[in-house]
Order: C-alpha cells, then structure tokens, then sequence
C-alpha cells in the first residue's frame, strides 16, 4: 500500500493541504476496501469458487472505469452521461482485434495493412489510444457547452456509437461479437480466473495511482479550481478548456481500458456495453460511492455487484429494489458509501 | 414522390409525438431547472392506463381520458413525493434520482402487469384511411395523431401567453424568487407544471401505443429522442421543442428510407444497406452535435 494513495484532493490554493496519513480514518477504509476486493478472491479461488473469482474481476473492472468517469464528473465537474462510448470502444477494440486474429484478416487493408492482434499489450495500447482520440474529438466539441447541454450532448455522442455498432453488421450487430479465445499475454495464463483478476486488480490500482497523481499536480489544482470557479482560473492566466479536455481524455481512456478488459473477462462484446444503461450505472457507482471521492468508484461498485448479484438472486425484479436504494442515496445520503464510512472531506 | 410525401407525413406525425413529450420536458426544465429522465415513464404509465382502462369500458376514448388523467396524478404524486426535493440540487443528482425513478417504475410495471406487451388498437371510427390529395392512401389515426399533437401547439401557445397560469410560467422561468416574492405559490405552481408535462407525455404514450405495443421500456427510445429534441430547439423553449420535433421526426424518419439508397448509388447494395442503417440511425445525433457545435444553447435559447 502506498503512502501516496491515501490523499485524493488536490491541495486547494489559499487552503493548507489536508494532511494524509494511511493510519487515520480515511486511509484504513481505503486500504480496507483494496485488501478486501484483492484477498477475498485469492481465499474464494483457493476454496474452489471460481464464480466468485470472476464476480470479482467485474467489481474491479467497474470500478476502474468508474474511477476513469470520476475524474470527469468528481474531480473535474464534467457530468458526462456518455461514457459508455469509451467503455465498449475498448471492448471492441478487445472484440475485433480478437475476430480478426482469428480469422487471420486485417483490421483495415488500407491504406496500410493492420492485422488483428491477440495480444492484450497490443489491444490495451489501441483501446487507450482511440478512446483518447475519440475523446479529443467529443470532448472538443462536448465542453463547448455547459450545464445540462453537456450531458446531453455527451449522451448524444454515446447513442450515436450504441447505434452504429447496433446496425453494423460486420461484427456481429445488436448481437454481438464473441471472443472465442480469451486475449493473451507473454508468460501469462490469461484463462486462469485468479490470474485475470489480478491484472484487473493491477489495472484498477495503476488507475487509482495515476488519478491520485494527477489530482496531486499542478494540473490537478487547475482541474479543481475550473470545476470551482473557472472565471478564477483564467484570470490567474490558465485557461480552463485545455486543461478540462486533457482530464476528459484521461477521464475516457481509464474507462476504455476498463471496457477492453470486460470484454475478455465476459469474452463478448456487444451494444449493450455502449448503451445509455451503462453510462447511468456508471454514474449511480460513482454517485453511490461518493462523488470526487478517489476510492468512491471502488466502494460504489462493491455496493452496486454485490446489491445486484444478492437482490438478483432473491428476486428477478432487483433493479426495483436497486431504484429504491439509489433514490435513497442520492436523496438522503449525499456523500456516498465513502462519506459515510471514511468521513467527509475537508472542503465539504 | 409519393413515397417521400408519405416519409414526410410519416416524420410529422413522429415530431408531433416527439413535441407532446418535449414540451413537457422543457416545460419543466425551463420553470423549476429540472432534467427529468423519469418523463418516459410517464409515456408507459398513460399507455398501460389507456389499454387496461380500454379493454375494461371497450371504450377507446374513456381510455385515453383515463390514461391522461393517471399520468397526471401519477407525475403529481412522483412531484410531491421526491422531484420537489432536487430543485436545489445540482443536475448530477436529478440525473441520478430520476434515473432511479426509471427503475421503479420500469421494474415495477413489469411486477405487475408482466413482460410481455398489452395490446391497444385504435377506434374503429379511426381505423380505415383516406386517400389524400395527390392519389395517396394514409391511414387515418396517424393524421388523426397529427391533428392532435397541431392542437396540443395551438393549446400550449394560448396558455402560455393569454391565461393567468401561463403568465406565471413565464414568470417563473424569468425569475423563481420573484414570483414566490409577489404571493404565488410556488410549490403549488410547480406540481401543477409536472402533472401536466406527465399529462402529455401520457396523452403521447396512449396515441403511440394503439400503433406500436403497450410494454416496459417503451418510453426509453422516445424519452431520448425528446431530449435530442429539446436541446436541439434550446432547453425551456417550447417555441424550439416545436420546431425541434418536426425537425428530428422528419429527418430521422426521411433518413431510415432514403440513406440506404443514397449509399446504394455508389456501394453494392448489401454494404449499402449495412451503411446506409447505421448512418440513419445516428443521423439525429450527428445533426445535434452539429447543431450544439455552432450554437452551443440550442436554435431557441430560452435564458439569455
């Protein structure tokens, strides 16, 4: 456990920064909720109970791209509703570079040739990189806009995928693309449910340190003073629309690697990873967990699998239950699983 | 050309469905500053009403009577009960809050009535078509539908700039604490503004239903549409809900016909068909995210 992880608020100018510690409050829930989510699966694995493993990566997946979308919506206060785009791009990143390995036929025969590739390096690399590039270009456009716009148009954005993808028959439509064989890495048995979790496990903890380092940053000052009051920012010469979009982007990448993992843990991609369904239960994690909160994302995705696996299993109507929690939270528990268990923040 | 007349027919009676529930919306939005993603159940809610009161009286418009004043009282009650209380909040936590409504209501509905869909037809005096102007046969619900959404304008337009009650709206867009300041009551105006948002939404869910089915999730397409609309025409113009929905019905209607074609000219026609679907089906979207591009508001905007 890193010292450095215990911290999730920039140091806000004029304030004197919080002091962190991995003793107080805040930091043994946190290394509380990682000890749990990594050592719960190694003791269900050793027992036997690989569905449990499994249930397990899919927490942590979620979490992770809950973490990419809270550094938008919690940190850099760009209420995205699209982020399901980013989600099931990297899963079909996952999905046609795998279809196309198999198949021995390129990606695209022109003007260069890109062959499908198996390998989780390379598909990782492509997902980051055309999530990013995919939110460059939204972002570019989205954060012309503010308030209710943005949320609209990021949904917009997020439709316009779902559906291309719905009625694109190459691979596969609105049913779907399966990845036969799980995508592989050199020296590693990918298809062992423990070994897959932990590189899910180590996806979520590098998003975790990458966003506490960012926030830690002058950047990340930046990003918090342009949610806060952005005409201050300006004035004090930096401007705002830069420095949102670089979030943005980072924001839709963590999300993007996220997705092009869930797609070999469920080995299967289809529109339902694009649909505005996944960008609301990406949001009601983040949400649940405690917005702007840098372990809110972890804690709102134990709450939301378990809640649906537990309810799922009593009931086939759970979401009603689901709905009734989340209308609760939001109205009553306003800082999320993360406010109630490690405290409020400094600022609040 | 009698195809494309009959597309355009087609995309108005798409927009003035897509007006009913836009004007709710931006209603809403534009008095009290609420995005309301639970407005689609409103839509199945008017629906389910209108076809199980319908099957019950045999009488088709009982039924809508009865599917609009459920919605009505059902929006007044969610009002009372939960939306009054995300006025002050910021929009993450209406998105959230209402998104949940979405949940119960779906999840419920599908509780009680059961997955599968409830069927409603329309009146017999309104089942048959009319050969129109020109040689062309359309049926007569959908100009019927026409007419009614035409109405619903017409009946907005008056309300809001000749009654008292629409006086108040504007000044509530203009100015909340200024008009509570002067003795009106706001929370009496604000549930009053919902229930009748939700009456047109379940005035639209009951008229659509008797074309398509009564089912679960049936509002969720057309509750996105209404926001591409509302946005597309500036959120809290009901002048841009209008011109919005005509736009958005048509174009996406006229698309889904002829782009598969277009693309036929110059591709084989299966690739064309492939093409030609996924380019319709994100036509709105691409026109809205043109449209915020150049004017980040909307057509319309409301609040400037």
């Amino acid at each position: 456990m890193n010292k450095s992880n215990t911290s999730t608020l920039a140091p806000q100018p004029g304030l004197p920064t919080p002091a962190a510690s991995w003793y107080d409050r805040k930091g043994l829930v946190q290394i509380g909720l990682l000890a749990f989510l990594l050592l719960a699966p190694l003791a269900l694995y050793f027992l036997g109970h690989i569905y449990y493993v499994n249930l397990a990566s899919r927490i942590t997946l979620i979490a992770m791209a809950a973490v990419g979308l809270n550094l938008a919506i919690g940190y850099g206060g760009m209420v995205s509703f699209g982020h399901a785009a980013y989600f099931g791009l990297g899963g079909y990143v996952a999905g046609i570079s795998a279809y196309h390995a198999f198949d021995f036929t390129p990606v695209i025969g022109w003007p260069i040739a890109i062959p499908g590739s198996d390998s989780m390096l390379v598909i990782w690399l492509a997902a980051i990189l055309l999530c990013g590039l995919l939110a460059l270009v939204i972002g570019a456009i989205s954060l012309r806009t503010t308030g209710v716009y943005f949320i609209m148009i990021t949904l917009a954005f997020a439709q316009m995928m779902y559906y291309f993808a719905n009625s694109w028959p190459t691979y596969g439509g609105e049913d779907g693309l399966p990845i036969f064989l799980r995508n592989g890495l050199p020296w590693v048995d990918t298809n062992d449910a423990l070994t897959f979790f932990l590189i899910c496990f180590g996806g979520l903890v590098l998003s975790l340190a990458i966003t506490s380092r960012i926030m830690k940053s002058r950047f990340g000052a930046a990003l918090t003073m342009a949610r806060l009051n952005d005409t201050r920012l300006a004035t004090a010469g930096v401007s705002p629309y830069p420095i949102r979009l670089v979030a943005f982007v980072i924001s839709a990448m963590i999300t993007g690697l996220a997705g092009a993992l869930y797609a070999d843990l469920n080995g299967f991609v289809s529109p339902s990873m694009l649909s505005w369904h996944m960008s609301g239960e990406l949001m009601v994690i983040v949400i649940l967990g405690g917005v702007g909160r840098l372990y809110g994302p972890l804690a709102g995705a134990l709450l939301f699998v378990m809640m649906e696996t537990l309810l799922g299993g009593m009931t086939e109507y759970w979401q009603l239950f689901l709905g009734l929690v989340l209308l609760f939270v939001v109205l009553f528990a306003k800082h999320g699983v993360m406010g109630w268990l490690a405290g409020r923040e400094r600022h609040e | 050309m009698t195809l494309f007349i009959e597309q355009l027919i087609n995309g108005l009676q798409l927009g003035t469905m897509l007006f009913l529930m836009a004007s709710g919306l931006t209603l809403v939005f534009g008095v009290m500053g609420l995005i309301n993603l639970a407005h689609g159940s409103f839509y199945m809610v008017g629906a389910y009403a209108t076809a199980l009161v319908t099957a019950a009286t045999g009488s088709f418009f009982v039924g809508l009577a009865a599917g609009i004043a459920v919605a009505a009282a059902v929006g007044a009650l969610v009002e009372l009960i939960v939306i009054r209380r995300l006025y002050h909040r910021p929009h993450l936590d209406q998105v959230l809050a209402t998104f949940a409504l979405i949940l119960i209501f779906s999840e419920g509905t599908r509780w009680i009535f059961g997955s599968s869909p409830l069927w409603l037809n329309p009146p017999a005096m309104l089942s048959g078509s009319v050969t129109l102007p020109g040689g062309l046969r359309y049926p007569i619900y959908r100009l019927v539908i026409i007419a009614v959404g035409v109405a619903v304008a017409v009946g907005m337009y008056f309300l809001i700039t000749r009654t008292r009650l629409g006086m108040r709206i504007r000044a509530g867009e203009s100015d909340r604490e200024m008009i509570g300041a002067l003795g009106i009551n706001i929370a009496r105006l604000y549930t009053l503004v919902f229930a009748m948002g939700a009456a047109l939404a379940g005035l639209a869910g009951a008229l659509v239903g008797a074309l398509q089915s009564v089912q679960v999730g049936m509002g969720e397409p057309v509750l996105i549409l209404a926001f591409v609309v509302i946005v597309i025409g500036g959120i809290g113009s009901i002048k841009g809900a209008l011109y919005g929905a005509i736009l958005v019905g048509v174009v996406d209607t006229l698309g889904r016909v002829f782009l598969p074609g277009f693309f036929r000219q110059f591709m084989s026609p299966s690739e064309a068909a492939g093409v030609g679907s996924a380019i319709a089906a994100m036509l709105i979207y691409i026109m809205m995210a043109a449209i915020l591009a150049f004017k980040p508001k909307g057509l319309f905007a409301a609040n400037e």
